[in-house]
């Protein structure tokens, strides 16, 4: 845990890709976020709803993929990873 | 091994042969086919997408988990694109020794694909109004 004399957390990037309804919400297919790090798939989802323009209406526990890999809310998301909110899917 | 998102029209033939083989006795396959209704509306056409490299990667893993439980070769592939009503969007094809093997590892794949393969389903009524679908609300197709 951070202490009083703890650096500021670093800023980490993350693109985050959103697909079908989600892209229509928020008007684009990706949001490229900066936000403290460590964070955590539901952090960034946070971040997105709170600073980027139409994301408020995105649900707060979307499904969600980091590199291509379906990730739990709590699961950690590195400087630079993929962030991938998925909408109920529909294939088949 | 073709690979599992094709734009173009899906061939079960070339699917059943790129699995068959002399051991191979039993052979199971699923379609899904578009159908011309939705929650009681009527659906002139539909566009598939995906999120396509996450898409080939859970296939893939979806399709060694069923080679490794069950004895069978599986070909699947998954249509993108726009769809008329009839059109093939999914097809499964396993091929195993005897049908219990490959009946179930067909049901396996297009069962864990619908869960969690990222693709997504627009469709578009007759009345000129379009919908994502959404299988985990009540009518949907899951």
């Amino acid at each position: 845990m951070p202490t009083g004399d703890s650096p500021p957390p670093a800023l980490i990037s993350v693109r985050v890709l959103l697909f079908a309804t989600y892209a229509d919400l928020v008007g684009r297919p990706s949001v490229d976020v900066e936000l403290p790090g460590p964070a955590t798939v539901a952090d960034v989802v946070r971040h997105l709803r709170q600073s980027v323009p139409g994301a408020s209406r995105l649900p707060e526990r979307p499904l969600a993929a980091v590199n291509q890999v379906h990730a739990q809310p709590n699961q950690p998301v590195s400087n630079g990873a993929e962030l991938a909110l998925l909408p109920p899917m529909a294939g088949g | 091994m073709t690979t599992f998102l094709t734009r173009h029209r899906i061939q079960l033939a070339d699917l059943t042969a790129s699995v068959s083989g002399p051991d191979r006795g039993g052979v199971a396959s699923f379609l899904g086919l578009v159908r011309n209704h939705q929650d009681g509306r009527t659906v002139e056409r539909l566009e598939y997408s995906a999120y396509e490299p996450m898409a080939e990667a859970e296939a893939e893993r979806i399709v060694a988990e069923a080679t490794q439980r069950w004895p069978v070769q599986i070909a699947l592939q998954h249509r993108l694109g726009g769809l008329g009503i009839g059109d093939i969007a999914v097809a499964v094809v396993a091929a195993g020794s005897h049908r219990a093997e490959s009946f179930d590892a067909c049901r396996y794949v297009i069962e864990e694909l619908k869960h969690r393969v990222p693709i997504w389903k627009k469709e578009f009524y007759c009345d000129g109004s379009v919908g994502w679908v959404d299988p985990t609300k009540t009518g949907g197709n899951l």
